[in-house]
């Protein structure tokens, strides 16, 4: 009774097979990670330290730092999630809470799902036509962090329409039975348990405005500005800046003789601005919903 | 508002569809004040749906329509300056899963008069009062008063259930609906609410939704049997169960269907 047959023992070399290529996979995806790191690290050393971080590149960008893209890129990024955070957040909270199912919403709700998937280029094109040429912004930091804003609000209102339907039925039914106003069960229910995702979500958009290279190139960032050192004050909203991505670009691509440690450097430095977001974002995760017990 | 009546809840000619299925078919329906009284019948029946039009909830659910009237204290609930808002203060619900908010005892307690009052009428001591009685009625002050600032979905499933309802007294209702209140819990559990339900009955009218007729026999002072969205028999409890006046209801409680 219940010996291993022939078709059993098949299945359990399936089984192993079967397992074995998806681990397999899984390595697959760590390990150019892994040494994709490694390799850039090992590349950059030289250069690295904080003068790198605080000093303006010099020498036609062939030596130096790169304090101006740097600052130029937290510039973008800081404005950019300013205005599409508030809005993003405040479109998904109608968006799941208020708006009743009919045709409106969902074109509204398809619309969100496709913006999400247009490629940078062409939130650069339309920065650049709406912001730079139509708003008369010219070509600045108020019309590149928009132009990022643009591209990052869909996805931020998606990913809390995500976060604010995690919050369990019951927990507003409860509210609505006590006479809440949907005002009420969002502020003091709904909005304190999905706070963690929501901040997850914008936070992630960070790193996509910092490394995007498309949209900053066509309406504000330039290719070589110098800027005072050490002054966080240093650009002006209307003014032109240069950015991390677009200077990673420049220097790897377009100017000739720069010594190979530099870009590397540069590219270290990106990496670490968007790991060091990324993990702060995983962090406030893990804080806010050790808080929650549901 | 003929507040004198002995009914607190009448239903006239209540008919409900979601969509095209009618669920509800020409109810009239009386329910005594501060007496329970129980909804029985088979799944479908339509007794949920019954119990969610006492305090218009059942709008939340999308695409219902409904005719007739249900009178809460003698307001027709459909007249356009109902609020629900107000309603729902004086017509409470608990539901079949206890659902605790995922906020301390004490708050869960005092979020209906949160809800309702300006942060100036607020005072501590009111509050604390507040939750001193709601616990006190429903039998949980002993157990959880050196522990209200513990999160309420730490509770064990029948403290929540009980939680639920002391949620709703703060608010003082007139009318404790209740939704298959005991079907997540076992047998020491069940007692317990029940035995709450009793002593409650008096000060509140309860209307229970069950699927369990040894517990609508057991707690109700009255029962309306449902079928297929009718009102098919409402009497006293003991008469129901010894002496109903339709087959239809003799069959379900012998147990031939259900």
């Amino acid at each position: 009774m219940f010996e291993i047959t022939a078709h059993v023992r098949k299945k359990q070399r399936v089984e192993q097979g079967v397992k074995f290529l998806f681990l397999g996979m899984t390595l697959l995806m760590i390990l150019p990670l892994l040494l994709i790191v490694g390799h850039l690290v090992y590349k950059a050393w030289p250069v690295l330290s904080m003068d790198f971080l605080l000093t303006n590149p010099i020498r036609g960008m062939r030596a130096g730092g790169i304090w101006a893209p740097l600052l130029g890129t937290l510039y973008l990024v800081i404005i950019s999630l300013a205005v599409s955070a508030p809005v993003g957040v405040m479109a998904a909270i109608y968006l799941n809470e208020y708006a009743q199912d009919n045709g409106f919403t969902r074109v509204v709700n398809l619309a969100v799902v496709n913006l999400a998937g247009v490629p940078s280029i062409v939130h650069a094109l339309f920065g650049l036509g709406a912001f730079v040429l139509f708003a008369g912004m010219g070509r600045s930091i108020l019309a590149a962090a928009l132009t990022l804003a643009v591209m990052t609000l869909p996805v931020i209102i998606a990913s809390t329409k995500e976060a604010l339907s995690a919050v369990p039925r019951s927990f507003r039914e409860a509210c609505w039975n006590v006479g809440a106003s949907r005002w009420q069960t969002i502020r003091h229910i709904v909005l304190p348990n999905s706070i963690s995702g929501i901040l997850t979500g914008v936070i992630l958009q960070v790193s996509r405005a910092a490394g995007e290279t498309a949209p900053v190139m066509f309406t504000g960032a330039v290719f070589y500005k110098a800027i005072k050192e050490g002054d966080l004050f240093a650009y002006g909203l209307m003014d032109q800046c240069m950015a991390l991505s677009m200077h990673l670009f420049t220097i790897a691509t377009q100017v000739p003789g720069v010594p190979e440690s530099l870009p590397y450097a540069t590219a270290v430095v990106l990496l670490g601005v968007v790991l060091t977001v990324n993990a702060t974002a995983i962090g406030l995760r893990v804080w806010l919903r050790s808080r929650k017990k549901w | 508002m003929t507040e004198s009546s002995e009914y607190c809840i009448e239903t006239l000619d209540l008919n409900l569809w979601y969509g095209s299925f009618q669920a509800l078919k020409h109810i009239n329906a009386r329910i005594r004040r501060g007496r329970i009284t129980s909804l029985i019948g088979p799944s479908g029946c339509g007794k949920t749906t019954l119990l969610r039009c006492f305090n218009r909830v059942n709008e939340r659910y999308g695409n219902v329509r409904t005719t007739g009237d249900v009178r809460v204290l003698g307001q027709n609930l459909y007249d356009p300056q109902v609020s629900l808002v107000e309603l729902r203060k004086a017509v409470g619900l608990v539901f079949q899963r206890p659902n605790p908010l995922p906020i301390s005892i004490y708050e869960n307690v005092v979020f209906g008069l949160r809800i309702h009052r300006d942060r100036s009428e607020l005072k501590r001591a009111r509050l604390d009062q507040a939750v001193e009685e709601a616990l006190r009625s429903v039998d949980l002050w002993d157990s959880l008063k050196d522990r209200l600032r513990d999160r309420a979905t730490g509770l064990q499933l029948e403290q929540q259930q009980k939680l639920c309802i002391a949620r709703l007294l703060p608010l003082k209702p007139e009318v404790i609906l209740m939704d298959e209140p005991c079907s997540a819990l076992d047998t020491d559990a069940t007692r317990g609410v029940e035995e709450l339900m009793v002593s409650l009955a008096g000060r509140y009218a309860l209307v229970v939704v069950t699927h369990n007729m040894a517990q609508a026999r057991r707690v109700s002072d009255e029962c309306i049997f449902m079928l297929m969205g009718e009102l098919v028999e409402h009497s006293r409890t003991e008469d129901l169960f010894v002496n109903p006046k339709d087959p239809r209801t003799a069959e379900y409680i012998e147990g031939r269907y259900g």
